[in-house]
């Protein structure tokens, strides 16, 4: 951080230095600040434990852990990705950092109830870490009972508060959102003039309010079964093992969403960046976010087509799961169609735009692979799930998080990072990428089982091709680390509007100062108009 | 290491062909697909490549006839597959009308299976060629998940119920068997085999060695020593319903609702018999849970079905 003096204008960054000033900051800035320093921490966390999972399966014998271990790690591997770094990085990172700043409002209407969802985070981190260390968990991150309930002998109740906490942050950082985009907008920023990530990151904050509180209650559930023997889930005890599925999924499904709605807003913005121009229809996306929101908590039956569910359930939530398809195959035909007649910028944001669409675009359709009920009956529960999660997951979530970090980081800091390195990153993340979970489908359709410590000799080439592409991932994702730390301290200055935007955020100083705006703005202006930004530029 | 690295599963069983078809569809609309969205990006991105750094793109804000026709034409694809999947899993769901039945129980971390005739074999499976075999299943401890690639077909294994997988398999062979659904430390060692013997060699497989007894035997045992018969008479005379002929017949329960004799019911009944209560008896039998294994509840269960009906008995529907 550079020191204040005379020629540095205040701003949210230089304005106060203590550890005081950051850990009982009200300022959504910092406080998204303070998100990205643990959210990347947990993801480092949860993608060494990734190589390592990698690390054992590039012979077919377990020789490099051993089982118990071997299960700990994709167990612990999927519990940090996806409750502490999935979920909460971009509402958390983005969406507190910008969503203030879009709508040209001071702050988020609960500043504290902000600072309590960070602390909340961490505090759920802290449990959920302590079962890590004090021996592990075992469960896989879905904790089907009753193997989480009666057979583990794993840190179960540590991890399961631990979610159980962290869950409310999201349900207190959604609720923020929704009263903040209700009632803070500028004057003149009506609802249809709102940037796309306003509206994917509203969605994904009536999912987060909905279907969390669901999700504590069960993980509770599992926890009052555990140690006092109630029977909720297990048969013994008069309860019904697969209703946990259903509580689960109920949540769980729904929280793909959460992961990857804003993950489209992020890129209807570097679209619309990218190309200078409008998203095309732009009504069409923002109402396709809400389509996906609200069908997507009636398909969680399709997790379940192989557990003994009615075929007459499976067919309706077969049926579902088809229809929500539909709203994000609409969405990558406008952001493709955006392209049409723009000004296509090469720069690394739009790389990571062109990698989320391509790499979307398959995750998606695969999915049709496992809605349609005849052939999920076969891929599921092998690696062909895994590669298609994988691919929604990372190739899609992380793929726009680490490209809406690049496209917001001179707004963030102030400061320009090297533009050859993150190009190579990006490059590199995209083949890496590919080569990690492309042979997947493959061994998923031959039948490898998914979470399996030792596998049949015939499988090994195409895991030990798996394995070369996760280090080439690895690579991708240490680079950035790097050069943006650099950045920090050696960068350019970054002036207010470097890529040539249009939007609220762009409009003032990198970084902005504490209350965002030295004159509180009014909106005249129709969302991403750059032909009003050129008038403008002229007068 | 490439030459012995196979890149598709075999085909041994009569679905395969169909879910195998369904799959080579949506592997070419995935690949039409996502090569002309990419193909589309690179054409654009070259097409419209930035060249002033001031230059602004044309806004084009959307074509409604554009938006409704990559809305329906989606979706009418996506109802053809959702149909085309749903017959498929129709077809797995319904097994023909007669079965070579086989047990299966599946317990941490192995899988034993039972044949009609006594005999148990423990992580292999042996079935003969061009049959329908249904696998009825159970779990003694968490859930498993029965899968055979080479049949592509795949259920879970649930404790407290019993479900059910079938297959016709269509090449005599050695085919490899595992639980697909994680169920702790050795998961990934609850594998197996099918083996599929043609006609012959199966019939020789079970002439091989002696089996204990039929599974109707060892649950006639079995019903002796647990006394059911003192309830459960063959004069229907009883404090609890008479058996003969009851499996697969539609009985009236006390509170007015009718349920069919399966195994599941057969199994609650044993396990929780207040649980369903057949019409004109009292909630007076004690529960048998803790006191036989599930591998007995099959017996039992076997038994109950070898029970050949009394004609001179009144049914009681």
């Amino acid at each position: 951080m550079s020191t204040p003096n005379s020629d540095t204008p205040l701003n949210y960054l230089n304005n106060g230095h203590s550890f005081r000033s950051w850990l009982l900051t009200r300022d959504h800035k910092r406080i998204a600040v303070l998100y990205l320093a643990s959210v990347t921490l947990f993801f480092l966390l949860g993608g060494i434990l990734a190589g390592l999972i990698r690390m054992e399966l590039i012979t077919p014998a377990g020789d490099f852990v051993n089982d118990e271990t071997y299960n700990k790690l994709f167990t612990m591997h999927g519990v940090i990705m996806v409750f502490f770094f999935l979920i909460p990085a971009i509402p958390s990172v983005l969406g507190n950092f910008l969503i203030p700043i879009m709508i040209g409002a001071k702050d988020l209407a609960f500043p504290k109830l902000n600072l309590l969802s960070w602390y909340l985070y961490m505090i759920g981190g802290i449990f959920t870490l302590y079962s890590m260390v004090a021996g592990g968990l075992d469960t896989g991150w879905t904790f089907y009972t009753p193997f989480s309930t009666v057979a583990s002998t794993s840190n179960v109740m540590s991890a399961a508060i631990g979610i159980f906490i962290t869950g409310f942050s999201g349900i207190l950082t959604g609720l923020n959102f929704i009263v903040t985009i209700h009632r803070m907008r500028a004057p003149g920023l009506t609802w249809f003039r709102l940037p796309l990530f306003i509206w994917s990151s509203y969605a994904t904050s009536l999912i987060n309010i909905l279907g969390t509180p669901v999700v504590a209650v069960t993980i509770l559930l599992v926890g009052v079964e555990r140690a006092f023997k109630f029977g909720f889930f297990n048969p013994d005890l008069g309860g019904d093992p697969v209703l946990f599925q259903h509580l689960f999924w109920f949540y769980s499904h729904p929280a793909v969403y959460i992961m990857v709605l804003p993950a489209m807003g992020i890129i209807s913005e570097l679209v619309a960046a990218g190309c200078r121009k409008p998203v095309f229809g732009y009504s069409f996306v923002a109402f396709s976010s809400l389509s996906i929101a609200i069908v997507g908590f009636l398909v969680w039956g399709h997790h379940m087509f192989v557990a003994g569910e009615s075929v007459y359930l499976a067919l309706i939530f077969s049926f579902l799961s088809f229809i929500v398809a539909v709203p994000s195959a609409v969405k990558v035909f406008n952001w493709t169609a955006t392209m049409f007649k723009g000004a296509v910028s090469w720069e690394t944001p739009m790389l990571y735009a062109y990698g989320f669409i391509g790499l979307f675009t398959v995750g998606g359709l695969t999915g049709l692979f496992l809605s349609a009920m005849g052939l999920d009956v076969h891929v599921t529960d092998t690696y062909f799930v895994v590669a298609h999660f994988h691919y929604v997951m990372v190739g899609g979530t992380i793929m726009a998080y680490i490209g809406g970090i690049h496209y917001w980081w001179p707004k963030m800091t102030g400061k320009l990072y090297n533009e050859g390195l993150s190009k190579l990153s990006a490059g590199l993340i995209f083949v890496g990428f590919n080569l990690t979970f492309f042979p997947q489908f493959i061994l998923g359709y031959m039948g490898m089982p998914r979470r399996y410590h030792v596998y049949p000799p015939e499988w090994q080439f195409l895991n030990v091709l798996s394995s070369a592409g996760a280090s080439i991932l690895a690579a991708g994702y240490i680079l950035p680390v790097i050069y943006l730390l650099w950045s920090l301290r050696f960068g350019k200055q970054a002036s207010a509007n470097p890529w040539g935007s249009v939007g609220l955020e762009w409009m003032t100083s990198s970084p902005p100062p504490t209350e965002n705006f030295l004159v509180p703005p009014t909106v005249t202006w129709e969302a991403y108009d750059y032909t009003h930004k050129v008038e403008n530029d002229v007068v | 290491m490439w030459s012995g690295t196979p890149l598709f599963p075999e085909v041994a069983s009569t679905i395969a062909p169909r879910v195998d078809a369904l799959y080579f569809f949506l592997v070419a609309l995935t690949l039409f697909f996502s090569l002309g969205i990419a193909a589309m990006i690179v054409i654009f991105a070259v097409r419209f490549h930035r060249k002033k750094d001031d230059a602004i793109g044309t806004p084009v804000h959307g074509a409604l006839a554009l938006e409704l026709g990559w809305t329906f034409v989606p979706l009418v694809i996506a109802l053809a597959i959702f149909a085309w999947g749903a017959s498929i899993f129709f077809a797995m769901a319904s097994p023909p009308a007669e079965t070579l039945n086989v047990y299966a129980v599946g317990k941490q971390w192995m899988w034993k299976f039972q044949h009609l005739d006594g005999r148990r074999e423990i992580n292999q499976l042996h079935v003969p060629v061009n049959r329908a075999v249904k696998v009825i299943m159970a779990s003694e401890d968490v859930i498993h998940d029965l899968y055979v690639p080479a049949f592509r077909v795949k259920a879970d294994v649930i404790p407290g119920r019993y479900t059910t997988i079938w297959f016709n398999a269509t090449k005599p062979g050695r085919y490899k068997l595992f639980c697909a659904e994680y169920c702790g430390t050795k998961h990934s060692g609850m594998i197996g085999e099918v083996l599929v013997l043609d006609p012959n060699d199966y019939q020789a497989w079970l002439n091989d060695g002696a089996p204990q007894g039929s599974l109707a035997e060892g649950g006639a045992k079995q019903f002796t020593n647990l006394a059911c018969y003192t309830c459960h008479k063959s004069s229907g005379r009883g404090r609890g319903p008479q058996l003969d002929g009851v499996f697969g017949k539609t009985v009236k329960l006390a509170n007015g609702e009718t349920v069919t004799v399966d195994e599941a019911y057969l199994r609650e009944s044993i396990l929780n018999p207040s649980a369903k209560v057949v019409e004109g008896y009292q909630p007076v039998m004690p529960t048998f849970q803790g006191l036989v294994s599930e591998e007995q509840l099959l017996e039992l269960i076997e038994y109950v079905k070898s029970l050949p009906a009394q004609p001179q008995v009144e049914n009681k529907q």
